[in-house]
């Protein structure tokens, strides 16, 4: 195992000392997790675009600043490289959403999030693949390429933030930024076995985030181990103008949350089992990973009850109509006028603009994005709004209301983050609804607002990862942290290391074949 | 042609289930200014009537008594300060234009023959 080997492996927590303590400089990691990408992309395809240039640069003037004692003010983890999920802008990096819609697009600006990433000296690797405009539950729908799940490459990383995760699970890179909607940073968190933050709505700017359903969307950490998805949380969140649903308060104390939790007793911390986010659907080993987890929880003090919400399994319908009508009109701007894709109409037809508007959009939008955008104009139309929009709104207002009650009882709750463990390609492409009751257990966070998390809680008899989630109030992300990290704890030493020990990666000792791709 | 309930919204529609048609799907697309082919428009007509299926349930559970929510986490309204900030460029604006003439958009022609 070469050093370069042990470098990547490292936590980014783990990475940030090192450079504090000169021992590595951000070069020389930034070239190591270069070196890797190339290894591993010809199995995992997670990146749409690597950019190494800019990533060394913006290395060597983290370097230079360390060199001349400037750190006041750097976040714990500056210096250390991260990948971004291609829905979030970057400025002079082309930024896809993984639509032939924005092919070539590349943003006059950047997100508030990669303004606070390059304030931090964080090198930026590249930009990561998704379901096209984050839209999918396995990165199937990206009108590039799949990306394969590292655990094993005939399967998806799940979606539609599978770039980022798989990115992150092949030891590409140690960080990465996702979206999350109904489950987009999570539920591939828990098909690849790493960790995945939605923080409370509000709680990081969306501005730059390419918007699919603005009311649900929230930017989030993806990382291996929880310390490191607070910290990233930590340095991405707070306050900003720029989004009018941002929430005017300091980012809670997650780090400090997360280091309490590695110390393992969880006394007095009461914890609620979802009754209705298990049972039919949900893999035995699923299932069973997850109650092993629990019983973890309990044995370090956390009291167990059992609660129950009875609108959650209303939550996947209401969800896909509230966000099939927020994304028919936040993809309205996809018009061929300004920037992205143009293709007029045939000749023969008339050359309005109406006509090249929808050419342009018949042309660059994959088939879920036209599904959803059809559903939404649907929903929101003149004699169906109340008995659908409406509807589901009022859904909402009872998921929000089961939450309540939820943690009148328990002060962080849990389930099972995805019912299944990775599946094949191809398996659930042909049935809509099937892949969207991927996220049945995700999507109620999303609708209420509440910060949510999963981590890997080991793996099932297939060998595959399989995704702890924990809900916490909202605006009280740090009560969902301190368990998660204990429980991350407590399985390490089961374990005997973190669960990636168990990952066979060739790309790591140079045997790529590339054959699988 | 849309709010018609003679286009085939017919038994379902009390339940406000709808059941579409090929020709409500294509209007659908002409509403979104997708111009879909015959074939797309009869496969999301069968996507589309199972997916509608599913999801009339929240009909079940959605009351009178029952307040609608837009955003899960209402805050107050508020007016920024009024600081002039910089926006982007013009050569910014456009720089991811398909067509620009003189700093400005070059648009196919907005209105028909008419």
């Amino acid at each position: 195992m070469s050093v370069r080997n042990e470098l990547v492996k490292e936590s980014a927590t783990e990475m940030a000392r090192q450079l504090r303590a000169k021992e590595v400089s951000s070069r020389e990691l930034v070239q190591a997790q270069l070196d890797l990408i190339e290894a591993a992309e010809p199995r995992i395809d997670a990146f749409l675009r690597v950019s190494g240039d800019q990533a060394l640069d913006q290395a060597d003037a983290f370097d230079k600043r360390l060199a001349a004692g400037d750190t006041d003010g750097l976040p714990e983890l500056a210096g250390v490289p991260i990948a971004i999920k291609d829905m979030i802008v970057t400025k002079g990096i082309p930024t896809t959403a993984a639509s032939k819609i924005l092919e070539g697009w590349v943003p006059p600006y950047d997100a508030t999030v990669i303004e606070k990433i390059k304030a931090a000296g964080m090198p930026i690797l590249g930009k990561t693949n998704l379901d096209e405009f984050a839209q999918g539950s396995s990165t199937e729908h990206s009108a590039y390429k799949p990306t394969h799940n590292p655990w094993d490459t005939d399967r998806v990383p799940g979606g539609s933030g599978g770039g980022s995760a798989s990115a992150v699970a092949a030891f590409e890179a140690p960080l990465a930024l996702g979206t999350d909607t109904g489950g987009s940073i999570r539920q591939p968190g828990a098909l690849t076995g790493t960790v995945g933050v939605k923080p409370t709505y509000g709680g990081v700017s969306r501005f730059g985030a390419i918007a699919m359903a603005s009311s649900l969307d929230q930017i989030g950490p993806v990382s291996r181990s929880v310390l490191d998805a607070a910290l990233l949380q930590e340095l991405i969140g707070g306050y900003d103008h720029r989004d009018s649903t941002s929430i005017p308060k300091p980012v809670p104390p997650l780090a400090s949350a997360a280091r309490e939790g590695m110390r393992r007793d969880l006394k007095g911390l009461k914890v609620g089992l979802v009754k209705e986010l298990g049972g039919e659907g949900y893999q035995p080993g699923v299932e069973a990973r997850f109650n092993e987890g629990v019983k973890l929880l309990e044995g370090m003090g956390a009291e167990v009850v059992e609660v129950s919400c009875p609108h959650f399994p209303y939550a996947l319908a209401a969800y896909y109509i509230i966000m099939p009508s927020e994304v028919s009109s936040n993809l309205a701007r996809y018009d061929g006028m300004r920037y992205g894709l143009r293709v007029m109409p045939q000749a023969g037809v008339e050359q309005t603009a109406a006509n090249m508007m929808s050419a342009t959009r018949e042309a660059g939008f994959g088939d879920e994005v036209k599904r959803r955008i059809i559903l939404g104009i649907y929903a929101l139309s003149a004699g169906y709004y109340d008995a659908w929009y409406g509807s589901a709104q009022k859904v909402r207002t009872l998921i929000i209301r089961d939450f309540e009650q939820a943690f009148e009882q328990a002060d962080v709750l849990v389930s099972p983050t995805s019912p299944t463990t990775a599946f094949r390609f191809g398996d659930k492409m042909d049935d809509p609804l099937a892949m969207y009751l991927n996220d049945v257990a995700t999507i109620p966070a999303n609708m209420a607002g509440t910060p949510a998390m999963s981590i890997p809680a080991g793996l099932s008899d297939d060998g595959l990862p399989v995704g702890f989630q924990f809900f916490a109030p909202q605006m009280r992300d740090e009560v969902m942290y301190k368990p998660a990290a204990a429980l991350e704890a407590a399985l390490q030493e089961q374990w005997g290391g973190p669960v990636f020990k168990d990952l066979k990666a060739p790309w790591l000792d140079g045997h790529v074949s590339g054959t699988t791709k | 042609m849309l709010g018609d309930p003679s286009v085939s919204h017919s038994t379902n529609m009390m339940m406000g289930m709808p059941t579409f048609t090929r020709e409500e799907i294509k209007h659908l697309g002409d509403l979104a200014r997708i111009a879909l082919t015959d074939d797309e428009a009869d496969r999301l007509k069968g996507e589309l009537n199972v997916i509608a299926e599913s999801i009339a349930k929240v009909q079940e559970v959605a009351g009178d008594d029952v307040p609608p929510t837009a955003n899960p986490i209402p805050l107050e309204a508020y007016l920024r300060p009024d600081e002039a900030e910089q926006p982007l460029t013009q050569e910014e604006a456009l720089s991811g234009a398909p067509a620009t003439e003189s700093g400005m958009f070059v648009a196919p022609r907005i209105l028909g023959e008419e």
